[in-house]
């Protein structure tokens, strides 16, 4: 591509990161460090029962045995886990009143465009806002309670509900499950927790909106969602960080448990600080993400937008134990500068004729690197498994890396796998195409890359696609050509 | 004690008795070597690059080495007889790990060295030393031990612009009866513009536990091609751990081949370089597998310089609890702008207790290219057996003919016709189980 449109790509790179304000807020924030007194504390702090507390403690001493995991295709700088705090609440400047909130705190979410009055909300929305290590408030709270659907923070759900969290916490994550879930398991803090009784499909979008606001903490959230016989819910999830020099951590659990017939639509905006054009700061995303389809013709579907984070290490998974039980995967992953992606998904077949789509789309700009990684695990008595997976690559710029590592593990011989991974960049001929007909490089681009993503953010829902398609085209701004 | 252990002990006690026989350029490579593997052992499980291969295990028997280097009494060409028809070659044999005289070298052109690595190197040094171990040097550890162990193997060396019409043929045969293991090394030198191709069979006939290991470095200079065509047909108590690495010149060509007929654990790693502008390689497998075989290939092709062209076909036919592993990985450096770059690999399991693990990989660091990978796991078409016996074809015989097309793919990259028709046949005897032993060889029986 010419000069000119290295330029503009340039121009586009330079614009700022829209989200990354501090607010200025008094928080309650605990010395740095994590022993067995940290977890106790934080424990204390949330008045949890005491299995809450055994099941942190687990968690930690399993945590102390495990090394940071070497095999993602990422360059991670050692994290000082003892120079992290693991605990800050917003909240506690004021006594906690029923439902007064902090101005500032809900200047900050209106100034995100999570305004958290229910009149001022997205119709159809119900809210669930987490600001570092606190949940803020959940709205429509009530209506959703009349049709017995749970929607409230994980705190909230472990004084209310503790013996449905009791059953389900743990069940799909285990503590041991890889290095950031233990070290979740000991420390999170807030998250959603969600219940949708037998029947009932849940008549409005439920979202949880994360923010990191406090520097030198990490975030560790925890979120919790059952869909029980026949129900059907969709869930959304945005995240944003300030700007800040310094890496901030965020290591997160999703699980998710789907009951016979049931269906889960998962959908993530992720727009966590990227770190500036240097790759300085930025939020490192290790995240956990799975569910569990247990019940016979279940569903779940993950879609994800990634575009921020300095780091990404995260595979959102679908673990297909019931029959006939169905998994799909849609991800954009954008990263651009120095951000690094190691994404993808597990497709774990256990049940018989369950069938998995994976469509995976990964845009790399500047000096980023992004990587896909999944799994296809077709077990010994998962007859009739069904799985395509798709995974493209577009690289704009010479100075990045697009990598895909799939890994399929096949135990039946009945299963039918498909593979394809294509990697190419834009096309002068396509761009030409375009200059042809009256349409400028820089908005060339933008249709490009928006045609190559619109299969995934067709899968979103109607706000947030409109929102995934502008952030596209923001963080894609000045990407080299 | 750990498998590892057994074989650090025995280096440091016989490193003596290993170096007296051997050239200065074998003995000079093995302590840096013999260093790294002590440092990394034998590769566990854990390992990314060896999740589904436990390699560590295979040292577990307590196998005898040919340290003192006794000739073994039968002559390699005596016992083998199972030649391909119609094909003339240059043969040479490695029986265990010793060479033996190649039949009829003298009618090779002139400047070419063909023979024992350890006896040429010993005469050619100054020649062989830019070229010895500089590939493997980087290798894992069981390419470490490789050269920390090896004591002979073959040297093929084409001057420039010198062409073998004739195929060259390196047979490496176990024959023991006692638990034996061979480590044998092969250095292959092709100067600007010469041009050759390469039959390299590994047979074994023996009922005890046996294993080889065998680490291959190419080098195919400036505008010379080179095809080596690779085949196994050992037995169950065998182990091959066989490794390949194949360094590219500009606008040069490399075809490889590796078919996998029979076998019993088998890790074949090919190291694929293109360093020079220009350069093609053309890298294609079949494994057939039934009883419990296991058979793991693993490709890297690295495109460092641009332009270039790769293409790799890798093909699996899974029967009984046959296990079978491919990861294969295609590198893209920031220079390789221009490469166009395929890897298919396509799996057919024919039982619910084969196993296939595949793991093909993308990681591309220049934006101008064209790669693509596809890897498919399933099983014969229903519709297309049902057609043909709709047609009068038993089932069983229109099972093995799809089958029978399905290898074909990865055959007909055999540019020999003669091998290519003699692997058309040996595919076909062995999916009607007709192949456990070859006619006329006596060394089967």
């Amino acid at each position: 591509m010419g000069k000119k449109s290295n330029n503009i790509f340039k121009k586009i790179a330079n614009k700022a990161y829209e989200f990354g304000f501090i607010t200025n807020i008094k928080t309650d924030i605990i010395d740095s460090g994590l022993n067995e007194d940290v977890i106790r504390l934080i424990s204390k702090k949330k008045n949890e029962p005491d299995w809450l507390l055994e099941f942190r403690l687990k968690a930690y001493n399993y945590w102390l045995t495990q090394k940071m995991p070497t095999w993602p295709h990422l360059n991670i700088p050692p994290i000082d886990y003892q120079a992290i705090s693991y605990y800050a609440d917003p909240l506690k400047k004021k006594e906690k009143k029923s439902n007064e909130i902090d101005p500032e705190l809900m200047k900050t979410f209106e100034k995100l465009g999570i305004p958290l009055e229910e009149r001022l909300a997205l119709s159809g929305t119900a809210v669930d806002a987490v600001m570092d290590s606190v949940s803020v408030k959940t709205t429509f709270k009530e209506e959703l309670k009349e049709k017995g659907i749970i929607f409230c923070s994980m705190s909230e759900a472990v004084q209310e509900y503790p013996d449905l969290v009791r059953k389900y916490l743990g069940s799909v994550v285990n503590y041991r499950d890889n290095f950031f879930a233990a070290l979740n398991s000991a420390v999170f803090s807030d998250g959603s927790f969600v219940y949708i009784p037998k029947g009932v499909r849940c008549p409005m979008e439920l979202s949880t909106y994360f923010r990191i606001n406090a520097a030198n903490t990490g975030q560790f959230e925890r979120t919790l969602i059952v869909a029980d016989d026949n129900s059907y819910v969709s869930y959304l999830e945005g995240c944003t960080a300030p700007m800040r020099d310094e890496n901030q951590l965020h290591a997160a659990i999703v699980e998710i448990i789907v009951c016979d017939n049931a269906e889960v639509k998962y959908s993530t905006v992720q727009n966590w600080y990227p770190g500036d054009a240097e790759g300085k700061g930025g939020v490192y995303n290790f995240v956990t993400k799975r569910g569990d389809c247990r019940g016979r013709n279940s569903k779940l579907s993950w879609t994800q937008v990634e575009t921020g984070s300095a780091i990404t290490w995260k595979y959102p998974s679908c673990v297909l134990r019931g029959d006939n039980s169905q998994g799909e995967f849609y991800s954009v992953a954008l990263t651009n500068n120095y951000q690094q992606a190691d994404t993808g998904t597990k497709m774990i077949h256990l049940g018989k004729n369950c069938s998995s789509t994976i469509i995976s789309k990964g845009i790399s700009a500047g000096h980023s690197q992004n990587s896909y990684r999944g799994l296809v695990r077709v077990s010994k008595n998962a007859d009739g498994a069904r799985n395509y997976s798709q995974c493209d690559s577009l690289l704009l710029g010479s100075k990045c890396g697009a990598h895909t590592f799939p890994y399929m593990d096949i135990h039946n011989n009945s299963a039918v796998i498909e593979h394809e991974a294509t990697t190419s960049k834009i096309s002068e001929e396509q761009l030409f195409y375009c200059n042809q007909r009256g349409i400028g490089t820089e908005e060339a681009i933008g249709l490009i890359v928006n045609g190559y993503a619109k299969e995934v953010l067709n899968k979103l829902p109607m706000e947030f696609a409109i929102e995934a398609q502008k952030l596209l085209s923001v963080s894609l701004e000045g990407a080299v050509g | 004690m750990s498998n590892e252990q057994e074989y650090i002990n025995l280096f440091c006690e016989h490193r003596e008795l290993i170096e007296k026989p051997c050239a200065t350029l074998l003995n000079m490579a093995r302590g840096k070597a013999f260093e790294r593997f002590k440092a990394a052992g034998f590769p566990g499980i854990k390992e990314e690059n060896w999740l589904h291969t436990n390699v560590a295990a295979q040292f577990a028997t307590d196998y005898g080495m040919n340290l003192g280097r006794v000739q073994s009494e039968a002559a390699a060409r005596d016992i083998f007889t199972c030649d391909v028809p119609n094909l003339g070659t240059h043969k040479a044999y490695i029986v265990n790990d010793s060479f033996q005289a190649a039949a009829n070298s003298s009618s090779l052109p002139a400047g070419v060295l063909f023979g024992s690595l350890n006896t040429l190197a010993k005469e050619n040094s100054a020649l062989l030393e830019p070229y010895y171990n500089k590939l493997a040097a980087d290798g894992d550890a069981i390419a470490q031990f490789n050269t920390a162990f090896i004591q002979d193997g073959i040297l093929l060396y084409i001057p420039r612009n010198t062409e073998i019409s004739e195929t060259i043929q390196i047979v490496s045969l176990l024959q023991t009866n006692v638990e034996m293991m061979s480590n044998r090394r092969m250095l292959i030198i092709l100067e600007e513009g010469a041009k050759a191709s390469l039959l390299m069979c590994d047979h074994s006939s023996t009922a005890h536990k046996s294993l080889s290991t065998q680490v291959t470095e190419v080098y195919v200079g400036a505008g010379a091609s080179l095809d080596i065509y690779e085949m196994e047909e050992t037995s169950e108590s065998n182990c091959r751990l066989a490794h390949l690495f194949v360094k590219q010149e500009a606008d040069s060509h490399f075809n490889h081949c590796n078919v996998t007929l029979t076998n019993g654990f088998t890790r074949n790693y090919v190291n694929v370089m293109l360093a020079g502008k220009g350069g093609n390689t053309n890298i294609t497998g079949l494994a057939i597998g039934d009883r419990k075989q296991h058979t793991d290939n693993r490709t890297l092709v690295t495109h460092r310089a641009g332009h270039c062209t790769s293409n790799e076909l890798y093909k699996y036919i899974l029967d009984e609890e046959s296990v079978g592993v491919f990861a294969g990985k295609m590198l893209i450096e920031p220079d390789a702008q221009q490469t166009v770059s395929q890897q298919t690999n396509r799996n057919l399991c024919l039982t619910s207790c084969a196993h296939m693990y595949a793991q093909p990989q993308l990681e591309i660091y220049a934006d101008d290219v064209k790669c693509s990978h596809g890897s498919t796991v399933g099983q014969l078409d229903e519709s297309a057996l049902f057609y043909m016996q709709q047609r009068g074809i038993p089932k069983e015989e229109a099972r093995h003919l799809l089958m029978y097309a399905f290898a074909g793919e990865v055959i007909e990259n055999i540019k020999i016709e003669a091998l290519r028709d003699r692997l058309h046949m040996l595919v076909e005897k062995r999916f009607r189980g007709e192949l456990n032993r070859c006619k006329g060889c006596s060394l089967c029986k």
